[in-house]
């Protein structure tokens, strides 16, 4: 049974990327360019995506999502990816908002949002940084104060990404700011945009375009206390990081799609470029090159379904998600610059799609925790899994 | 009314194809496959059939090795019934599969059979032809519109000289031309579905078909590699070799 079990998910997940792979051939290759040059909403295309059922993948088939496992939904991420990262964000941020509710969320909080996030007829994501901290968390200054069965918020987020095109956000917030440890202090909200809470305006990027980053504004935002996920002050900490192991996972996968593309590109152009009376790719300095890419994307892309696997076994992945993160999205980095480089001038263009992926890549250093961070998070486990 | 709707697995349509190196066939090991692309646009005309309220059933066919039930669940993802897998680790050809379909038909009592007018691995167009033979039921092969009234359906086939228009009388066969309709890619949610739907499965001897090959492959060629093009600096340049080069003018 089991068997049959593992042989029908894998026949699923084929049949599932097959219709990924399809959706992106026919409704987004041809898009990307142009709405990626301006810097354009792709509406037409998160209609799309909402079709095809991707607002959710990961919600429980209770909630109305299809319940898929971390592996299958991060390859998914990657095709995406492959194509145009930033339609990875629109769906990426709003499934870890939901799930923050689905694992941490009261049974009744459960029933009344996943289902319209599932369907994407509600869509948002997460807002945790602010103008003056996004590593150190700890030190957010948005403070909700309770008032009988409500809450009045003020403070100002920034970078948020879907800010202006979501309608609900995961608000971390602080509800007692002087309590030591300070996380005791920090709840997690569902905030849905009303009177208060206002988008002050959209941010503009080097990549990553399309999907909007904004800076959001809460101004005495009155927000009714069964919003606080779980229902308890003091979790939001706990549960915004509580989702950062999918999130990077997520943001690992992007790396393995951007990688595999910007690798694509120079195994093409690199058999059509002529120089010295041959195809560029028998020069050896170029298959160097090649060869040291290509492994690098396979290295990452292992991290990640390895990362995966544990995230769906169960298992703490801090320190597995921190590696699949933190070696894809520096593959990202690599990968995209060395491909330009083989493109020689015409890597520089905005015709080629390189360019592109070489202006989306450093994001992924960033958000998500930093490369920096992971860092820290891989040798604290590393020393904690291997006491003297 | 019920459609049955016969998919093959075949190489999928992106894959850049290799002959293998003695010739027997073409590489198959660690290659994508995916449902004939006439034969989703079949299983798409019998989806808008029952979108449509014309069609109550839709049966999904594939017969071949047991990988084609993953041919079948695409079918079942967009949106047919149920399936039925006739499994056969003896290579199919066009007249055992008709063969077979004709025993599943006379079982089934479709009213309307949809076919892809070929599968892109042997090209053959002849499956749907033979099954209207051993029926003895009217077809309109090669078909760019199908509109059904009542017992009729009405078939626009793409012939060498532009469309011809044929009312038959149904039962019938179909087989899809490339513009019919555009194929829908199935939901996530529809692919979750299709997993509960049933998939009967039959073996050629269940079905009284002896399937053996009557045709033998001899040998497949690669087709020859293009020549690359040549620079001409002038008109008259290139007038004098499509003359006395190409013996084209
Ligand atoms: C396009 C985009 C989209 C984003 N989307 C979202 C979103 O949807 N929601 C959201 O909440 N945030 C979002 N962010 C914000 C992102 O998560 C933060 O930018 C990121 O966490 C880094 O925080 P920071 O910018 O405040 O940098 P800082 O925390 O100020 O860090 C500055 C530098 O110091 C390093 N550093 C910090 N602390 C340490 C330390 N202890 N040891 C060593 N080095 C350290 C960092 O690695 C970095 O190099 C987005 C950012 C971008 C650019």
């Amino acid at each position: 049974m089991a068997a049959s079990d593992t042989a029908q998910t894998t026949e699923q997940e084929r049949l599932i990327l097959d219709s990924v792979a399809r959706f992106l051939d026919r409704d987004v290759k041809p898009h990307v360019h142009a709405l990626e040059r301006d810097d354009i909403y792709p509406e037409e295309i998160v209609e799309r995506m909402k079709e095809l059922g991707l607002f959710g993948a990961v919600i429980r088939p209770e909630y109305g999502g299809l319940g898929l496992s971390c592996s299958t939904y991060a390859k998914i991420v990657e095709r995406v990816s492959t194509v145009w990262m930033s339609l990875s964000g629109i769906f990426n941020s709003h499934l870890i908002m939901a799930s923050a509710v689905q694992r941490f969320g009261t049974e009744a909080q459960r029933r009344e949002f996943l289902p319209r996030f599932a369907s994407g007829a509600m869509r948002g994501g997460l807002a945790l940084t602010e103008p003056d901290c996004g590593t150190d968390l700890q030190a957010i200054r948005t403070v909700a104060r309770r008032e009988g069965d409500r809450y009045v918020i003020d403070g100002v987020k920034t970078w948020i990404s879907n800010g202006i095109h979501g309608q609900c956000f995961a608000l971390l917030v602080k509800t007692d700011p002087s309590i030591q440890p300070r996380h005791r202090g920090m709840s997690l909200f569902l905030a849905e945009k009303g009177p208060g809470f206002t988008v002050s305006r959209k941010l503009e990027k080097l990549g990553y375009k399309g999907i909007d980053s904004a800076e959001l504004v809460f101004d005495n935002y009155v927000i009714p206390a069964d919003r606080l996920i779980g229902g308890q002050e003091g979790r939001g900490l706990q549960h915004a990081l509580g989702g950062l192991e999918l999130g990077r996972i997520n943001v690992a996968a992007r790396g393995v799609g951007v990688s595999q593309a910007a690798l694509n590109e120079a195994v093409s152009y690199s058999q059509l470029r002529k120089t010295f009376g041959k195809p560029i790719c028998q020069h050896q300095a170029i298959q160097i090159k090649l060869a040291d890419m290509a492994t690098q994307v396979q290295a990452a892309r292992l991290l990640v379904e390895n990362a995966a696997r544990a995230y769906d076994s169960g298992e703490r992945c801090d320190m597995e998600a921190g590696m699949a993160k933190l070696f894809a999205t520096e593959a990202a980095v690599n990968v995209s610059l060395e491909s330009m480089r083989i493109h020689g001038g015409y890597g520089y263009s905005k015709e080629f799609t390189v360019e592109r992926l070489y202006r989306d890549a450093p994001l992924l250093v960033i958000g998500e925790g930093t490369n920096e961070l992971q860092r820290i998070i891989i040798a604290r486990h590393l020393i904690e899994r291997n006491p003297v | 009314m019920k459609i049955l709707v016969p998919v093959k697995r075949v190489v999928d349509y992106n894959v850049k194809v290799r002959v293998k190196s003695d010739g027997s066939g073409i590489e198959t090991a660690g290659v994508k496959m995916s449902m004939n692309p006439f034969d989703e646009i079949a299983v798409e005309e019998a989806v808008r059939l029952k979108e449509k309220g014309v069609a109550t059933e839709i049966v999904a066919v594939s017969m071949g090795v047991t990988q084609c039930s993953e041919t079948i669940r695409t079918a079942l993802a967009m949106g047919a019934d149920r399936g039925i897998l006739v499994e056969s680790d003896v290579e199919l050809q066009p007249l055992a599969v008709a063969k077979l379909l004709k025993v599943i038909a006379d079982k089934e009592q479709p009213k309307l059979i949809i076919l892809g007018k070929q599968a892109i691995d042997d090209d053959m167009s002849a499956t749907g032809q033979m099954l209207a033979a051993f029926l003895g039921w009217p077809q309109g092969t090669f078909a760019s519109k199908v509109l059904i009234e009542g017992d009729k359906i009405t078939v626009t086939r793409e012939v060498d000289g532009g469309l011809e228009t044929v009312e038959l009388s149904l039962p019938a066969i179909v087989t899809t031309d490339l513009r019919l309709n555009e194929p829908r890619y199935a939901s996530l949610p529809n692919i979750m579905k299709a997993r509960k739907k049933p998939i009967e499965n039959l073996k050629p001897a269940d079905l009284g078909v002896d399937p053996a090959p009557r045709l033998t492959v001899l040998k497949v060629n690669e087709p020859p590699k293009r020549q690359a093009g040549k620079k001409v600096a002038s008109v008259a340049e290139l007038v004098d070799k499509l003359r006395n080069e190409a013996k084209v003018i």
